[in-house]
């Protein structure tokens, strides 16, 4: 079963390089709700069967496959947008320098501290490239809902992290972790409508009227 | 009995969302602030078992900040009383909300042995605070709150992340995950060095950037410039506190393993040195008051990590300079607040002469000024002393010299704004006001200054022994 896990991870490293190379913003957005769904899945294949897992499984599905994605969709169709026109930086830069950051998340999780037992899977390399993957999206991409994508990437990094350590994270504080997840969300699909109102547009790189002068 | 502090405000809340009128709503604000600040201060007075296994228990440093949280909360929930009565053109059903749920995880966050739930709880109140810096709606505003929730919620996530690491050290070291703060504090001797070092970096980084500590302030003067003063008053004195709690929760076990100590003190002290030395180069010539209000709270969170890193003697002034912090920003946010109001500006070009338009506001945010400076007879001169005389038995002469220039620096250029606010005589083509000094506006500010006075002339003994408890807590036992 850990084996399947593996090739799920692997998976969810080709879907961030997806949302790098990819300009229309409905798609990014299926994308990352079937991240959010193979996540969901991974659980199940490491623990034994309980309740507990039934719940968390359930809950992190139905979350980040379907109303997280839901929430953005809402956002994106009341601003009327389609696509990330004009990233800070272009789709072939970021997908070579997603590349390069995987490469490297390879390299240094074979330098970590591993416990034995995690030494051989690709959880460590996973977390980190999709981090990674989170915080390019985030600071190359003009649109809101674009980072709100990057925000929800990262997060999806540090949840395969934390898979490691299902026992430590009891159900209170994963449930909480998620409604909070969601709300963050749901908020920020309010935030983006009404930038969409207030300028036209939902381009970050027009919040510009607060600065030092 | 607790477990009221939080159920107490979420009730509230719930009621707020389903009361029909405007004006009716905000005297729920009172009605739950109230009572949370009477259970709050007999759940302080009780004394609490010595050790306790669970997932909530209040400690002296919890007590702290609890005692902060909730006096400064109570002081702003009578104050919006009388500020949204000005405010009657909009419906104030998510900020009364809003406000109450922020309470309820404040509350929960002050209460919590559990790093998890407290990473939780910390989470909510930055999520809920959100929609509070958005209460004026226009262009401004939402470029304020698009900043903080991006950049407090990526912040927050790494500070998950560093949880992990930290949960992932316990693991590697005995196979068995726990991310209780009792568990950690006994076996913190034994964790992985690296996840450890890992962890702290992570979580100083996602923490601090709630703190606001340079240079992950950039969110601050835009949230606190944008946000009504009550909201700016509760980022500076309440989400403020919150965070500093959890960093000293980071603290408590960088001192049971005693190996990392030495790292994240030497990073606090120049986190702290960089965000006094950026509020002294912002503060100079800021025309816009409230932005003003915010550098000076980067100086404030700055002075706290100051004081953390040193350590030893140092402590006691910093959980006293907690509280004094805490309400200092209270009176000079509800007090700008009501100048902004009058004025229908917030530069120093519209507001002149304060003291003779608005006395009794001008007045207050003349005092504050003096107060938050670190000038007697104020209660932040007792904690800032301490602090600085500290830094000095310490021999870290350095730092104490920067810590003594930037301060100077920082009383100069805040002066040269605030003087001519208060001073002089209103410009003669400002238009009548709406807006009067009233005793529900003009009221607890002035309490929370006489609370000041007295915690500056005459420190209660039970604070002082609760203060003690709490620096006890975080030195160094050989």
């Amino acid at each position: 079963m850990v084996s399947f896990a593996d090739q799920l991870l692997v998976l969810v490293m080709l879907i961030n390089f997806i949302m790098l190379g990819s300009s229309r913003l409905a798609f990014a957005i299926r994308a990352v709700a079937v991240q959010g769904v193979v996540l969901g899945i991974i659980p199940g294949l490491l623990h034994p069967f309980s309740g507990h897992l039934l719940a968390i499984t359930v809950s992190i599905i139905l979350a980040k496959g379907m109303v997280i994605p839901y929430l953005i969709n809402d956002a994106v169709r009341k601003a009327q947008i389609r696509r990330e026109v004009e990233p800070f930086l272009g789709y072939v830069p970021t997908l070579l320098l997603g590349a390069v950051f995987t490469a490297l998340a390879f390299v240094f999780a074979q330098k970590l501290p591993l416990a034995p037992e995690h030494r051989d899977l690709l959880f460590v390399p996973a977390s980190i490239a999709t981090l990674m993957t989170g915080f390019l999206i985030l600071t190359t991409r003009k649109k809101a809902i674009s980072q709100v994508i990057g925000y929800l990437v990262l997060e999806n990094g540090i949840f395969i992290f934390g898979l490691l350590l299902a026992e430590a994270m009891p159900f209170m504080v994963e449930a909480g972790a998620l409604l909070d997840l969601l709300v963050g969300i749901f908020v920020m699909g309010i935030v983006i409508n009404h930038i969409s109102r207030e300028f036209s547009s939902v381009d970050t790189s027009r919040l510009q009227a607060l600065r030092e002068e | 009995m607790i477990h009221l502090l939080v159920l107490l405000p979420l009730l509230g809340g719930l009621t707020a969302w389903l009361i029909p009128s405007n004006r009716l709503r905000p005297l729920l604000l009172p009605a739950i602030a109230l009572p949370h600040l009477a259970l709050s201060l007999y759940l302080i007075a009780s004394a609490t078992p010595a050790q306790h296994g669970g997932w909530i228990w209040l400690d002296p440093l919890g007590k702290i900040t609890l005692l902060a949280i909730s006096t400064l909360f109570c002081v702003c929930a009578v104050y919006a009383v009388g500020y949204l009565a000005y405010r009657q053109e909009r419906s104030n059903r998510v900020l009364c909300l809003g406000l109450l749920v922020c309470l309820a995880a404040m509350s929960l966050v002050t209460l919590c042995q559990h790093l998890g739930l407290l990473w939780v709880a910390v989470e909510t109140t930055t999520v809920s605070m959100a929609p509070l810096i958005y209460f004026n709606r226009n262009a401004r505003s939402i470029e304020a709150t698009w900043k903080y929730l991006l950049i407090c919620s990526v912040g927050i996530a790494l500070a998950l992340l560093g949880l992990l690491f930290l949960a992932y050290a316990t693991h590697v070291a005995h196979q068995d995950a726990t991310l209780l703060l009792p568990d950690l504090l006994e076996d913190a001797r034994l964790l992985n060095r690296g996840w450890l070092h890992a962890a702290f970096i992570f979580l100083l980084v996602g923490y601090g950037s709630k703190l606001g500590l340079a240079p992950l302030h950039t969110w601050k003067p835009d949230a606190y410039g944008e946000a009504p003063g009550l909201v700016g008053a509760l980022l500076a004195g309440g989400l403020v506190n919150c965070a500093f709690l959890a960093i000293l929760r980071v603290y408590q076990v960088c001192l049971a393993s005693v190996a990392e100590l030495l790292f994240f003190q030497q990073v606090l002290v120049g986190l702290g040195l960089l965000s006094m030395a950026v509020a002294a180069i912002f503060m100079a010539r800021q025309h816009d008051f409230k932005r003003m209000l915010a550098y000076s709270s980067v100086e404030h969170v700055g002075i706290l990590a100051i004081g953390l890193g040193i350590g030893k003697g140092a402590l006691f002034g910093v959980l006293f300079h907690l509280i004094n912090n805490g309400l200092t920003k209270g009176v000079l946010f509800l007090s700008s607040g009501n100048i902004h109001r009058s004025y229908g500006g917030k530069t120093t070009e519209i507001v002149q002469g304060a003291l003779t338009r608005l006395p009794w506001s001008g007045g207050l945010f003349l005092a504050g000024f003096i107060a938050i400076t670190g000038s007697p007879p104020f209660s932040p001169f007792v904690s800032e002393f301490s602090i600085v005389s500290s830094i000095f038995v310490e021999r870290r002469y350095l730092v104490g010299g920067l810590f003594l220039l930037f301060l100077a620096v920082i009383f100069i250029g805040m002066a040269l704004t605030v003087l001519p606010m208060v001073m002089g005589s209103p410009r003669t083509d400002l238009g009548k006001s709406e807006y009067h000094d009233r005793l529900l506006t003009v009221g607890p500010p002035l309490v929370m200054l006489l609370v000041i006075v007295w915690l500056g002339v005459w420190p209660p003994e039970a604070l002082l022994q609760l203060l003690k408890d709490g620096a006890a807590m975080l030195e160094v036992r050989p």
